[in-house]
C-alpha cells in the first residue's frame, strides 16, 4: 500500500480550507452549482436517513437475530456453531501467520528485506469487518455472545501467535491447515449426531454455499481451461461449448435446474437434498466462469517459458505443472477473488428454489405475525445488505492490494 | 508441441507411443466419455419422466398454461407456447427500456467519479463502492418491498397532474392517442426525416468545403420539426395527448407498466450502472494523457474536450465490457422471479408449478437466453472488430 503523503503539508487554518473549498468546489461557476445542488441533495438525504435511523424500531432484528445469522439451526445444538466458529478463527489466524512466516523464510534465504504489516494497518484495512460484528453484537439480547465472540477473538490471537512458532517445514506447507481446519469444522458442526447441512442457514449458509462452491468448481475449472487450450480439437470444441453455454445463461436457470431437474437424472428414489443439488448446479456454473480467469492466466505467461521448458526436455505435463501453471495461477488470485465475490453475491438466488438463506430470512422474518405488514423490510433488507457489502468491500479491497502487491499486467 | 518426426532410422515407434495415435486415442476416449455420460443421464430422464407420467417430448406446448398473466391480454386457456412468448415479450421490455438507460446512468456516474468537484466525486465514489457490493436481488426486492409496495394502494392511487395514476399495482402515465388520418401524419413525419437525412448530409459537406460549424443535427431536427408540426395542422390534429384517469380500479387512457415492473427496472438500472460507471472511470483513465493536454493546447472547452476527444477513444476500450454488462443486465432480468413480474423465467417457473416437465422448460429457458447472448456477443464482435480499425 502507498503511503499516503498529506498533499499540503502546512495546510492548517481557515484560509487554507477556503483555497482548497475553491479549488475543489467552487472553481467554475458550474462547478459552484454543482456542489450547491449536491450538496443541498446530501445534506437532505442525510437528515433522512439519520432520522430514519432514529425511528425505525429495531426489535424485529433483536428478535430474528440468530435467524439472520445461522438459520433455523437448532438451539440446542448451538454451542456446536459457536466451536465451529473458533476453529475457524483459530484456523484463520494460524494460516495467516503461516503464510506470512513463509514468506519471511523466503526473504530471509533470499537474503532480502521484509516488513510485516502493523495492527494500524491491519484496522485500516479491516474496519467494516469490525463494524460488522459491533453491530452484530449490538442487537444481542444476553451478554454471551459478545463474551464468545470476545472469546473467539482471543483463540484467533493465540492462533497467530502460535503460528510464528512454527518449524519452517510446517509454514512451508501451510496449505495443509485450511484442509484440515474444514474438516475439524465439518464435524465439530454436522458429526458425532450434529446439524447436517441441510438444516444449515441463514448468513451462514451464503458463506458455505461460496466457499464450497468455489473450491469444488476451481478443479472443473482448471481441466476446462486447460482443455480449452489444447491442442486436441475435439477436447478444445466440447470445453469451448461448455464454457460458452453456461456462460450464455443466467445462474438462476441452473438453480431451477438443480431445484426441478436433476431429480431426473438420477435413476431410482435415492435422492440429493435439495443443498447438495444445488451445490452441483452452483458449481457447474461457477466452472465455466473459473476457466476464463484460469484462462486469462494461462495467457499471461509468456511463451518464452514455455519453450525454455521445452528446451530443458521437460515433458508437456510437466511444463504445465511446473512452469505455466505456478506462474498463471499466481496471476489469478486477483481475479478469483472477483468471482468468490460474485458469487457471494450470487448465492442470495438459493433462496429462490426454498433454501433459508440471510435474504430469506429477513424476507420471512417480516412475515411473523408480530411484525406483519408494517414495511419491516425497510429495516430488514438493509441489514442484510450490510452483511454483504461488508464481505464483499473488504474481499475486493484486499484483491486489489493483491493485485499491486503481485504486479498484475505490470509485466 | 512434441515432435511428430520419426526417428533417424526410419523406425517408428510402438503404436503406443507414437504421438499421432495417442492424440488421436485421447479424443476418442474424450467423446466417448462425454457423450456416453449424457446418452446415460438421457436415458435416465426418460425413463424417470415415463415413470412419473410427464411428457418425454415438446407436446406440452400446445396444451393450455392455465394461468393469467397480469396486466397482458393472455388468458388461462392459451398454450403453454403463448405463455413463453408473452415472457420472452416481457424480457424484451425491460431489456429495450433498461439498456439506454444503464448506458446514460453509467457514463454519467463513470465521468463524475472524475469530477475536478470534490463533492461529486466523491459522491459518485460512495454510490458505486456502495451499490456493486450489494447483491442485485437484495435491491431488487428492497425496491419492491421498501419503494413500490409502499405508494398509494390502487383503489385510491395517487393523481399528480390529473394525467398519472400511481398506485403500488401499476403506473401510468400520460401517452399520446392517435383517432384517424394518424397514419397520415405518420408518413408526413417520416419524409421529414428522410428530409433530414438528406440536410445533414448537404450541413456535413458544406462543413467539410468551408470549415463552418455544420450543426447537422440541430438543422435535421428543425427539418422533422416543420414537418411535424405542418403535417399535425394539415391531417386535423388526429394525435392528442390522452392523460390517465381512474375510476374506481379502472384506469383510462395513458400509458405505463406494473409496479413489478418498475421496480426490477429501477433496481436493475441502479445496479447495472455501478458496474458500468466503473467501466467508464477505467476507460477515460485509459486514454492517453498526452490526447487531454493536446485538447487543452487547441483550447477546447471542458465538453468538448470530453465530447470530441476523451470520450470517443474511452469509449473503444469500455465497448467490450460494457457489452458484457449489458448481457449481465439481461441475465439478471430472470431475478423478476422474485417479485414475480412476469417475465420468461417467471413463467417457466409457473408452468413448472403447473405440472409441466420441467427438464424440457428449463432447456427451452437456457436456449432462449443462450440465444439471446450468443447473438449479442456476435454482433458486437463484427462491431468491435470495425471499431478497432477504423482511427488506428
Amino acid at each position: 500500500m502507498t503511503t499516503t503523503v498529506p498533499r499540503q503539508a502546512a495546510a492548517t487554518g481557515p484560509a487554507r480550507a477556503l483555497a482548497w473549498a475553491r479549488k475543489n468546489l467552487f472553481s467554475t461557476w458550474y462547478n459552484s452549482l454543482l456542489t450547491v445542488v449536491f450538496g443541498a441533495f446530501i445534506v437532505w438525504a442525510a437528515i433522512r436517513l439519520v432520522g430514519f435511523l432514529f425511528d425505525i424500531d429495531t426489535t424485529i432484528i433483536r428478535v430474528n437475530l440468530r435467524l439472520f445469522v445461522a438459520g433455523r439451526f437448532p438451539n440446542d445444538q448451538l454451542a456446536r456453531l459457536w466451536i465451529g466458529g473458533y476453529i475457524t478463527c483459530a484456523g484463520i489466524g494460524l494460516f495467516a501467520r503461516a503464510i506470512v512466516r513463509n514468506a519471511e523464510f523466503k526473504a530471509i534465504d533470499a537474503g532480502m528485506a521484509f516488513d510485516r504489516a502493523g495492527w494500524r494497518a491491519v484496522t485500516r484495512r479491516f474496519w467494516p469487518l469490525l463494524m460488522l460484528f459491533a453491530v452484530i453484537l449490538g442487537f444481542t439480547r444476553t451478554i454471551l455472545p459478545t463474551l464468545l465472540t470476545l472469546l473467539a477473538i482471543v483463540v484467533g490471537i493465540a492462533a497467530f501467535l502460535l503460528g510464528g512458532m512454527l518449524p519452517r517445514g510446517v509454514a512451508r506447507r501451510s496449505w495443509l491447515i485450511p484442509i484440515v481446519g474444514t474438516i475439524a469444522f465439518y464435524l465439530a458442526v454436522a458429526g458425532f449426531g450434529g446439524v447436517g447441512w441441510n438444516d444449515w442457514g441463514g448468513f451462514f449458509l451464503n458463506i458455505v454455499l461460496t466457499i464450497a462452491g468455489i473450491t469444488l468448481a476451481f478443479p472443473l475449472g482448471l481441466m476446462l481451461a486447460l482443455g480449452r487450450r489444447s491442442t486436441l480439437p475435439v477436447v478444445r470444441y466440447m470445453s469451448v461449448t461448455y464454457i460458452e453455454f453456461l456462460r450464455g445463461v443466467p445462474m438462476i436457470t441452473l438453480l431451477l435446474m438443480g431445484a426441478f431437474a436433476l431429480g431426473f437424472l438420477i435413476p431410482g428414489d435415492r435422492q440429493f437434498s435439495l443443498f447438495l443439488r444445488l451445490l452441483i448446479a452452483i458449481t457447474l456454473f461457477q466452472s465455466a466462469y473459473i476457466a476464463e480467469v484460469v484462462r486469462g492466466g494461462l495467457q499471461s505467461v509468456p511463451k518464452g517459458q514455455v519453450e525454455a521448458a521445452q528446451s530443458l526436455g521437460l515433458a508437456p505435463w510437466k511444463t504445465m505443472r511446473l512452469i505455466v501453471l505456478p506462474q498463471a495461477l499466481r496471476n489469478v488470485i486477483p481475479a478469483m477473488v472477483g468471482q468468490f465475490i460474485s458469487l457471494f453475491k450470487d448465492t442470495t438466488l438459493v433462496f429462490i428454489v426454498g433454501l433459508l438463506d440471510l435474504l430469506r430470512a429477513a424476507q420471512i422474518s417480516t412475515a411473523q405475525s408480530e411484525f406483519q405488514a408494517q414495511g419491516l423490510q425497510a429495516v430488514t433488507l438493509p441489514f442484510a445488505a450490510l452483511f454483504f457489502w461488508v464481505g464483499c468491500y473488504v474481499m475486493s479491497r484486499e484483491s486489489r492490494r493483491l493485485e499491486r502487491k503481485l504486479g498484475v499486467g505490470e509485466r | 508441441m512434441t515432435s511428430i518426426e520419426t526417428p533417424a532410422g526410419g523406425v517408428r515407434p510402438p503404436f503406443w507411443r507414437d504421438v499421432r495415435v495417442i492424440r488421436i486415442f485421447l479424443q476418442i476416449l474424450a467423446v466417448v466419455v462425454v457423450f456416453g455420460t449424457i446418452w446415460i443421464l438421457g436415458n435416465n430422464l426418460r425413463h424417470e419422466l415415463m415413470k412419473q407420467g410427464l411428457p418425454t417430448n415438446f407436446d406440452f406446448l400446445q396444451r393450455p398454461f392455465g394461468v393469467n398473466i397480469s396486466d397482458s391480454s393472455f388468458d388461462r386457456g392459451s398454450r403453454v407456447s403463448a405463455a413463453l412468448a408473452a415472457g420472452i415479450k416481457n424480457t424484451f421490455l425491460l431489456a429495450i427500456v433498461g439498456v439506454p438507460m444503464v448506458t446514460i446512468l453509467g457514463t454519467l456516474i463513470g465521468v463524475a467519479r472524475l469530477s475536478t468537484n470534490w463533492l461529486v466525486a466523491k459522491a459518485a465514489g460512495v454510490y458505486v463502492e456502495t451499490i456493486r457490493n450489494i447483491p442485485p436481488l437484495l435491491i431488487i426486492i428492497f425496491v419492491f418491498n421498501a419503494v413500490v409496495l409502499q405508494l398509494p394502494k390502487p383503489n385510491d392511487p395517487a393523481t399528480p397532474f390529473n394525467s398519472f395514476v400511481i398506485s403500488n399495482l401499476k403506473l401510468v402515465g400520460p401517452s399520446l392517442a392517435t383517432s384517424a388520418g394518424a397514419g397520415a401524419l405518420w408518413l408526413i413525419i417520416l419524409v421529414g426525416v428522410v428530409g433530414a437525412v438528406v440536410v445533414a448530409i448537404w450541413r456535413t459537406r458544406f462543413s467539410e468545403r468551408t470549415g463552418e460549424p455544420h450543426h447537422r443535427l440541430l438543422f435535421g431536427l428543425g427539418v422533422v420539426a416543420v414537418f411535424a408540426v405542418i403535417g399535425y395542422f394539415a391531417t386535423g390534429s388526429p394525435v392528442s395527448i390522452s392523460r390517465a384517469t381512474v375510476d374506481g380500479r379502472v384506469i383510462t387512457g395513458g400509458f405505463g407498466g406494473l409496479g413489478s415492473y418498475f421496480a426490477i427496472l429501477i433496481a436493475l438500472v441502479v445496479y447495472t450502472s455501478s458496474h458500468i460507471g466503473e467501466i467508464v472511470r477505467g476507460s477515460i483513465l485509459a486514454v492517453p494523457r498526452g490526447q487531454t493536454e493536446a485538447a487543452n493546447a487547441l483550447a477546447l472547452s471542458g465538453f468538448q474536450r470530453l465530447r470530441f476527444v476523451v470520450l470517443p477513444q474511452a469509449f473503444r476500450i469500455a465497448l467490450p465490457p460494457i457489452i458484457n454488462q449489458y448481457l449481465n443486465f439481461v441475465k439478471n432480468t430472470s431475478l423478476a422471479i422474485a417479485i414475480g413480474y412476469a417475465e420468461i423465467t417467471v413463467i417457466t417457473f409457473q408452468a413448472i408449478g403447473n405440472g409441466q416437465p420441467a427438464p424440457q422448460l428449463i432447456l427451452l429457458l437456457m436456449a432462449a437466453y443462450l440465444l439471446f447472448s450468443l447473438t449479442i456477443s456476435i454482433v458486437v464482435n463484427i462491431l468491435n472488430r470495425r471499431l478497432q480499425l477504423v482511427g488506428r
